[in-house]
């Protein structure tokens, strides 16, 4: 897999017999055990190894839901009741799954804002962080077909909401708009006929992420870790094995993380849903103000800030397509935000930007609130279009280290060398 | 050998030919796994309700199911329908009737009901921007700004008409396929 030698000895016969015929140990020691990381990766890159737990959470989690939970318009809602007060260990269960969906969406956010701090999409890693955008809507399809399945008005309008974006096409081609949305529906509303679908490809997704998962790693490990320098490692002193340095340091950023988790599920399961959802869909009432989960809020208010149908439906779907571009958007020539002195503002707004969308988001849709929403809409994509090209061109990078070890250690420690910032996106070099 | 044309050969001729019989039927056999997902017989034979609208003094206004989807049905005041005639067509955001009985009609207050039964207006209950059931059905409700309906999801506002007059609705509310079957009884669908 990566570009060096197994080091990988088969410790008994048995191993020895078995890495003849399937060397799976083999690739487990090459992949996760001995892979050079570099040796100065900050507590912002174990929420890789977060983020696969919070998969294999969720599967488990799920798979259990699924045992006991009914896809009817008649029965889900109180499926999802009994799981929480009948089924043995249903409550805890179920706020595992419940929770843990949003802990998913607090990590893959974290994670994403480290790869733009650090620059990781650049070269050679765009595939690797296209993967990441395909990953992240796979998730977001999840996340809203898994919302859908406790059947209560906030399920049966968000649903509503959602799927009726695909109406907007009628501006386009008439009837094109309406026939996919009674092809997303299987009737001429959302009703049990949605449920029952939602259901079949709420459990299909997560199957599809990780699939998409294993190509992600297979791409990291081609390619090799980014670090908060930028700096590609050199030689060995720039790396040390992955395990036990990174497993273990991936192990104390997991248990931290277990913690807000562990005390959402246990003190405040229902805190990050809406009261909405404890009452069952009636499709004859909507509620008088309808927001989607937390994670979703930066994009709904990008969608309302717009005054038409159609291009708010394309600024949302934009919003998140424009992530794919970046590789080619950013022409600074270094990686990391770290030795950018004017981007590094940017950055910031950048970051404020998100944060204040995800607020208005949750507002309701009129007087000063659009207005913000407006404002922040435009500086989410000028951010992406205009500032992303042009500061990298224009400002002049901050000297970097000279190598990784150099960093770390002080001069002493690395090579000494050259004043130009060297290196920072040229393809990797021999570890 | 590049400047050499090769002689076509039988196997090409198979190869193509074999080749694009089986797309064909691939692509043919995936129609039914795109087809099964739309409205199922059970769900178009939900397709006509008949209504008593005895009940229904001037001034109020019921909600049906029709195909699983809210149909308004309000008797309006006369002051509600002089309103609606009053409005001049160019104001209109949208200038279809969108009326299942005769679309493609400009959006006057006539082309919208029946004629003769001006006081009755039937409405598809959906609104047109993200559908949202809108407010105004019953006595309590906000109106909006045009004294009609009001969806309170993004905020648009329609007329006694059930017309789109402000906010990011694209269309007026549907009249869905109306008769009256007698002075006091409608069918819908
Ligand atoms: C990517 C992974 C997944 C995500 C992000 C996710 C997300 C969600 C969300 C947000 C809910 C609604 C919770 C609520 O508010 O009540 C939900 C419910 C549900 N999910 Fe998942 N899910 C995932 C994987 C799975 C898997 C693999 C299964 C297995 C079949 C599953 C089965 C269910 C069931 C049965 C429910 C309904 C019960 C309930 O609402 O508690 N999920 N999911
Ligand atoms: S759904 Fe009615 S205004 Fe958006």
């Amino acid at each position: 897999m990566a570009q060096h030698e197994s080091t990988y000895k088969p410790s008994n016969n048995f191993g020895k017999w078995m890495d003849e015929r399937l060397p799976v140990a083999r690739l487990v020691h090459d992949s996760f055990v001995d892979f050079p990381t570099p040796r100065n990766l900050n507590y912002l890159w174990t929420f890789g190894g977060i983020l696969t737990f919070c998969l294999v959470a969720q599967l488990v989690t799920g798979i259990v839901l699924a045992m006991h939970y009914q896809p009817s318009a008649d029965e889900a809602f109180n499926s999802v009741e009994r799981i929480r007060r009948d089924v043995n260990f249903g409550w805890m269960i179920r706020n595992f799954h419940a929770v843990g969906a949003s802990m998913f969406f607090i990590a893959v956010y974290v994670h994403i804002f480290r790869g733009l701090y650090y620059g990781s999409y650049k070269a050679p890693r765009e595939i690797l962080w296209i993967l990441g955008v395909f990953i992240f809507l796979a998730m977001m399809a999840t996340a809203f077909m898994g919302y859908a399945l406790p059947w209560g008005q906030m399920s049966f309008w968000g649903v509503t909401v959602i799927t009726n974006l695909f109406s907007s096409l009628d501006s386009i081609i008439p009837g094109l708009g309406t026939s996919i949305v009674q092809w997303l529906w299987g009737g001429y509303a959302v009703t049990g006929a949605t449920l029952n679908r939602f259901f079949s490809l709420h459990y299909l997704l997560p199957f599809v992420i990780i699939g998409l998962v294993i190509l992600h790693v297979w791409a990291l490990h081609v390619v090799g870790q980014n670090n908060p320098t930028g700096v590609e490692p050199k030689t060995k002193a720039d790396t040390v094995p992955m395990g036990p340095y990174a497993i273990a340091k991936d192990a104390v950023a997991m248990f931290a993380f277990l913690i807000p988790f562990a005390w959402f599920v246990f003190f405040l399961p229902d805190y990050l849903g809406h009261a909405d959802n404890f009452t069952p869909a009636n499709p004859l009432v909507t509620p008088p103000h309808i927001v989607p989960e937390w994670y979703f809020l930066p994009f709904y208010a990008i969608l309302r800030a717009i005054p038409s149908k159609l291009g708010g439906v394309m600024a949302m779907f934009a919003a998140i397509a424009v992530l794919a571009f970046v590789p080619w958007l950013d022409r600074s020539r270094v990686r990391s935000t770290k030795y950018r002195p004017v981007y590094k503002w940017f950055f910031l707004l950048f970051v404020i930007t998100c944060l204040a969308l995800g607020y208005l988001g949750s507002k309701p849709a009129d007087g000063i609130y659009v207005f913000w929403a407006r404002i922040f809409t435009f500086y989410y994509f000028a951010h992406f279009i205009l500032v992303m090209p042009f500061v990298g061109l224009l400002e002049t990078p901050k000297k970097l280290p000279n190598s990784i070890s150099e960093s770390v250690l002080g001069k002493s420690g690395g090579g000494g060398g050259d004043t130009v910032p060297s290196g920072a996106t040229a393809s990797p070099e021999k570890r | 050998m590049a400047d050499v044309a090769e002689e076509p050969k039988r196997r090409d001729f198979l190869v193509i030919a074999g080749g694009t019989m089986a797309a064909v039927g691939a692509a043919s056999l995936l129609w039914p796994f795109v087809q099964q997902m739309n409205p199922d017989a059970s769900a178009q034979a939900l397709s006509s309700v008949e209504i008593d609208i005895t009940p229904i003094k001037t001034g109020q206004a019921i909600t049906v199911l029709w195909r699983g989807k809210p149909v308004f049905i309000r008797n309006r005041t006369n002051e509600e329908i002089e309103a609606a005639k009053a409005v001049e067509l160019a104001v209109l955001v949208d200038p279809l009737a969108r009326n299942d009985n005769d679309p493609g009609l400009p959006a006057t207050d006539a082309n919208r009901t029946v004629a003769g039964k001006e006081n009755w207006l039937v409405l598809v209950g959906v609104c047109t921007h993200l559908g949202c059931i809108p407010k105004g059905q019953s006595m309590a409700d906000t109106k909006g700004e045009f004294d009609g309906w009001f969806c309170p999801c993004h905020g648009s506002h329609y007329d006694t008409s059930g017309r789109i007059r402000k906010g990011p609705a694209p269309q007026n509310l549907e009249v869905p396929p109306v008769t009256f079957v007698s002075d006091t009884k409608i069918k819908i669908g």
